[in-house]
């Protein structure tokens, strides 16, 4: 079976090479997109509690949204295709970003603020130099999580014609062909696996020193 | 070189003003202590000099400029600020940290790196062995005295100290202590220093300012205020030991005579009043005979506490 689908993969590499393709630059795009958007709200939201209790809780319910009806529920609203994919995957990888963001500014210890703004940093400067750095890890978790949430979601833009790995998972459930199936699976689970090494270590690197 | 006059803080919602119709003086290079039970409106009067408070009504002037109209960064600039918990940048290393406010200034990097190093071994902290390391590689009494190396970088003329040594355990806090006296006698800045332990106000100030209610009720140097308590509150805020505490102050040679008493034990000179004391109770003697000459009798200490 294996066998069969590594065949199936050599005599079809622009297939799989061009589905491959489309599964990375799906979820890079959503993660990039997310990020743009997480980071600054979340940011934003630590210094205002009562929109925060707001956001924070719809990003909690946002987490609970399976993958599968998110993307459902774009059909409706934007068709098939890349676009909406990209606009469901993007809305997966919102809510761990936001929330690790929040919560990452808001245990920065307040003496340490308070020492910075005694000593005359400006807002900007104390974002900038203190909240940001020492928020980082948490938020680079969160951007991890997001990571996976939307390479592992992504194999389920196939079914509202967003391409990607999936295409062959649904391929293959349709014609009962597993060796098709494991085509997308494998080649998806191994991306997730990747992912998580490749952040983890991001995160690690952005740990600073003195920290951690 | 701090003057505060009339002033008000009225937080909304309080049902009476945290700090209420203040006047206070500070001479330039004395250090001022700020005391009273918690409440008392101590750390909101320190916090609205530098502005992390505004103040209600009232003016407060530093070096003869109204604060309240300077822009408030620029005004932190100049003036150290150390706090309890110290609040270091755990992310940045130590010489980072005592930088913190030369680089806001644009100070240029060698000029930093001497000042760095100039400060470090001013709190007696080896420059090579410590400038590189990381706050949590330090002990709580190390952090403390970089809080106040960092607080003096800029060699700001006034400093404000909210319970700085507070959080040190007691023996290191002494040593932090006399270590800070011997740096302000060398320094002469002009001091706001806030505490709850009447025995650290008694040892820091030149001046003690005590508040209740964020009215103040007595200020007076230290010795004054142990020995004329302004009324009952104060007398019962000084402590019953206040006695004692009045020899503290002063050093056996102070109250020294020519001579010498034959068994009497022996203490070295600048032994403070209240230890010489100490020491002449726990012999059993009437009187304690100073090194290099000069005896104290036991009637020589009531001289200075009756």
């Amino acid at each position: 079976m294996l066998a069969s689908a590594w065949q199936y993969i050599v005599e079809h590499p622009d297939r799989f090479g061009a589905a491959l393709w489309r599964h990375i630059s799906l979820s890079v795009a959503a993660l990039l997109i997310a990020t743009a958007i997480a980071i600054p709200l979340g940011i934003w939201l630590a210094r205002r509690a009562r929109v925060a209790l707001f956001a924070i809780n719809a990003a909690n319910v946002g987490r609970t949204l399976p993958s599968l009806a998110v993307l459902a529920l774009m059909m409706p609203l934007l068709g098939t295709g890349f676009t909406p994919a990209l606009f469901a995957l993007t809305l997966l990888a919102l809510p761990p970003i936001l929330i690790n963001t929040y919560a990452a500014v808001r245990q920065v210890d307040p003496d340490v603020i308070d020492a910075a703004r005694g000593m005359g940093m400006t807002q900007r400067e104390i974002t900038r130099g203190i909240v940001v750095p020492l928020a980082v890890p948490v938020i680079a978790a969160g951007v991890r999580i997001a990571a996976i949430q939307v390479i592992s979601g992504a194999v389920l833009a196939a079914y509202i014609g967003g391409g990607g790995l999936g295409d062959f998972i649904t391929a293959g459930i349709a014609m009962m062909q597993i060796s098709l199936l494991l085509v997308g699976a494998i080649p998806a689970t191994l991306l997730a696996i990747g992912t998580d090494l490749l952040f983890g270590r991001v995160q690690r690197a952005l740990t600073p020193r003195g920290v951690g | 070189m701090i003057k505060l006059k009339g002033l008000v803080k009225q937080f909304a919602g309080a049902p009476r003003p945290a700090v209420d119709h203040l006047d206070l003086d500070v001479a330039a290079g004395e250090v001022c202590v700020l005391i009273g039970p918690s409440g008392c409106g101590k750390t909101t009067t320190m916090r609205m000099v530098n502005r992390l408070i505004e103040p209600t009504s009232g003016t407060i002037e530093v070096n003869g400029h109204d604060v309240t109209h300077m822009n408030p960064v620029e005004l932190r600039r100049g003036i150290g600020y150390v706090i309890q918990q110290v609040g270091l940048f755990p992310h940045m290393t130590i010489a980072a940290n005592i930088a913190t406010v030369p680089h806001l200034l644009g100070w240029d990097e060698t000029k930093v790196a001497r000042r760095i190093d100039e400060l470090l071994q001013l709190i007696g902290m080896e420059p090579e062995s410590f400038r590189d390391r990381y706050p949590r590689e330090l002990s709580g009494g190390q952090r403390q005295r970089i809080g106040v190396a960092r607080a003096l970088a800029a060699d700001p003329p006034v400093l404000l100290m909210d319970e700085p040594f507070g959080a040190i355990d007691p023996i290191n806090r002494a040593r932090v202590q006399d270590e800070f006296l011997k740096i302000q006698r060398q320094l002469k800045k002009t001091v706001v220093f806030v505490t709850h332990d009447i025995d650290e106000a008694i040892k820091m100030g030149d001046r003690i300012a005590l508040l209740r209610d964020g009215r103040l009720v007595q200020q007076a140097p230290p010795a004054e205020m142990l020995a004329r308590p302004a009324n009952g509150f104060v007398e019962d805020f000084v402590g019953a030991d206040r006695a004692l505490k009045r020899l503290s102050l002063i050093t056996c040679v102070s109250l020294a005579n020519p001579g010498s008493v034959v068994g009497a034990p022996e203490v070295s000179a600048d032994t403070s009043a209240r230890d010489g004391l100490a020491v002449m109770l726990e012999s059993g003697a009437r009187a304690i005979n100073l090194a290099g000459g000069g005896v104290v009798r036991l009637e020589d200490f009531f001289a200075r506490t009756g």
